[in-house]
């Protein structure tokens, strides 16, 4: 890819995402953080190929605990999100007291 | 088609994904969806760099993965709804750590393999930097939010911050212009940390939700960056996704606070303004009791109830719910009125009330609170105080002068459940306490809402 190329694949990405996040009601703020914070773990595909390419072992190494980190932060962060969110949108469906397993 | 077109067929997918889940998620109907939208092109990513060519042993890889990804599960699952602003805090700071040793393995990589031009320089330059100072700036927000103590600023922070501002453009020029001695980079990733710590420490609790969505969009910045260094479109399509969002929150957040980003990042609210404690509330402060406020209840029709980051301290979300549902069963119109920075970080307190199974219908925003302060009986005010404080509006001198609050002195009568007259975190009095239609409930904010409904329920 040619420098042009991906400097405007990232000048239209910025465009979207400021069209895309226009008047986010509040009560969606943390979620909306969460989520996209958990986006912005992609950063986890490089992580993969740095600790996969067996090139030398500091950038294995590096590649690994990236690799964790960008982990945690896309599990992590999807996952709370979605109990977030469950919290804001179950309320209607299920007003019946939650069975005890529910929670174990 | 051949494997590299799969992967790159892949990764169109996935950007399209994303793009709609972070368009679903900003709308609450769609919002779930959104986030599965997301989760799914995730892993459409990953599965597609599987297949990359250049992963030829997939053991340190998978390790990885799993170690991360158990950590993660165990991290969301047991988080409580209080703590959920260290939480974003931390998986921030994380994708931004990430970010750094990517740029880090692939750069050195690079050098060894003699493939190393301005344009990778220039990137891995970038990524080392946002990413550092995301790092190291979301672990002392984390910090500050576990109220981790003796986190401030200190004398000569400014010129500290000077100095290694200094090394990072140094380091920055000399990895640009020497990229064989990788140990600029480490050095650039140093400075970086320091910028990110010395620039998040004097910051105040206030504060916090504008730093927590900056953070979130430089870690954005911080994966597009690094799609520089590793020609990876995804990486680039994604994290100025996130970048752009990111920083439409952090507007909003400064806008809510009539402060610019510049002023919160580098200034700090000048105390020199605020009048003396002792001037405003002299002893014109009335102390109430529950029983005293559980009459006003009962014959009130409309009650607001505001609440803050004191509510959050003091668990109160669950007491606040029953105190709701005490007030709806005789009749009485509740609603919450929210300001955007209440809390400690974007929609904490929405959070928190949903939490407590309070719909969010009876969430008003700023907006659509304030003018119906006038029609409205009681107004309770749980440990918020800089954002209901009048002085926004009346003092021009004020350190919060021209921030929207929320006019709850509009309202007949206002009653403010406080520890004690201490200042919020702007430090300045409030002369919202001192004046005559404000009575006092001094307490823990759970136990006094408790006794409230206590009160209400035999009376």
């Amino acid at each position: 890819m040619s420098l042009l190329v991906a400097l405007t694949l990232f000048v239209l990405a910025v465009f979207l995402g400021l069209e895309l996040i226009t008047k986010v009601p509040a009560t969606l703020h943390t979620p909306l953080m969460s989520g996209s914070n958990a986006v912005s773990g992609i950063t986890l595909i490089g992580a993969m190929v740095s600790a996969g390419a067996d090139h030398s072992t500091l950038a294995t190494w590096l590649g690994f605990v990236a690799v964790v980190l960008a982990t945690v932060n896309v599990v992590g962060g999807f996952l709370v999100t979605g109990r977030m969110l469950a919290m804001f949108t179950s309320r209607k469906s299920h007003r019946s007291p939650p069975d005890s397993e529910a929670r174990s | 088609m051949s494997r590299p077109d799969v992967v790159d067929a892949a990764y169109l997918v996935a950007a399209v994904l994303f793009v709609l889940g972070l368009k679903s998620l900003a709308r609450p109907r769609t919002a779930s969806r959104g986030n599965l939208l997301g989760a799914s092109a995730m892993f459409v990513a990953i599965m597609a760099t599987l297949l990359d060519r250049a992963i030829v042993d997939v053991r340190v890889l998978l390790s990885g993965l799993v170690v991360g990804a158990a950590i993660g599960v165990v991290l969301a699952l047991r988080v409580r709804m209080t703590a959920m602003p260290q939480l974003v805090a931390l998986f921030n700071g994380f994708g931004g750590g990430a970010s750094v040793l990517v740029a880090l393995a692939s750069f050195v990589e690079m050098v060894d393999l003699g493939q190393v031009d301005n344009r990778s320089s220039v990137s891995a330059v970038l990524t080392a930097l946002i990413g550092a100072v995301t790092l190291t700036g979301s672990m002392v927000a984390f910090a500050k939010l576990q109220e981790v103590g003796g986190l401030r600023g200190f004398p000569g922070l400014a010129t500290v911050r000077a100095v290694a501002a200094i090394v990072a453009v140094v380091a920055a020029v000399m990895v640009v212009a020497r990229p064989e001695d990788v140990g600029w980079l480490w050095a650039l990733v140093a400075a970086g940390a320091v910028l990110g710590v010395l620039g998040t420490l004097a910051i105040g609790g206030a504060d916090m939700p504008v730093v927590i969505a900056l953070l979130n969009s430089c870690s954005g910045v911080a994966a597009s960056t690094a799609g520089f260094v590793l020609d990876n479109p995804l990486l680039i399509i994604a994290g100025s996704l996130v970048g752009a969002s990111g920083l439409i929150l952090t507007q909003i957040m400064c806008r809510s606070m009539n402060r610019s980003l510049v002023n919160v990042v580098f200034g700090s609210l000048s105390a020199g303004g605020a009048p003396d404690a002792d001037d405003v509330y002299g002893d014109r402060v009335t102390a109430t009791s529950a029983e005293e406020v559980a009459m006003l209840l009962e014959v009130a029709e409309r009650v607001v109830i505001v609440p803050g980051y004191g509510l959050a301290v003091a668990q109160a979300q669950h007491a606040v719910r029953d105190l709701m549902r005490t007030l709806g069963n005789q009749g009485t119109e509740v609603t919450f009125g929210i300001h955007p920075v209440a809390g400690r970080m974007p929609g904490h307190m929405n959070v928190l009330l949903a939490e407590a199974e309070i719909d969010y219908e009876f969430l008003l925003d700023m907006d659509q609170v304030n003018p119906t302060f006038p029609q409205t009986d009681v107004t309770i005010v749980i440990g918020a105080n800089d954002v209901v404080n009048p002085s926004a509006r009346t003092d021009p001198d004020s350190p919060i002068a021209g921030m929207p609050i929320l006019d709850v002195d509009g309202s007949r009568t206002v009653v403010v459940i406080k520890r004690s007259l201490s200042p919020g975190f702007a430090g300045i009095p409030n002369p919202l306490f001192a004046n005559d239609g404000t009575l006092l409930l001094f307490g823990d904010g759970k136990d006094a809402v408790l006794d409230i409904v206590a009160a209400l329920l035999a009376g």
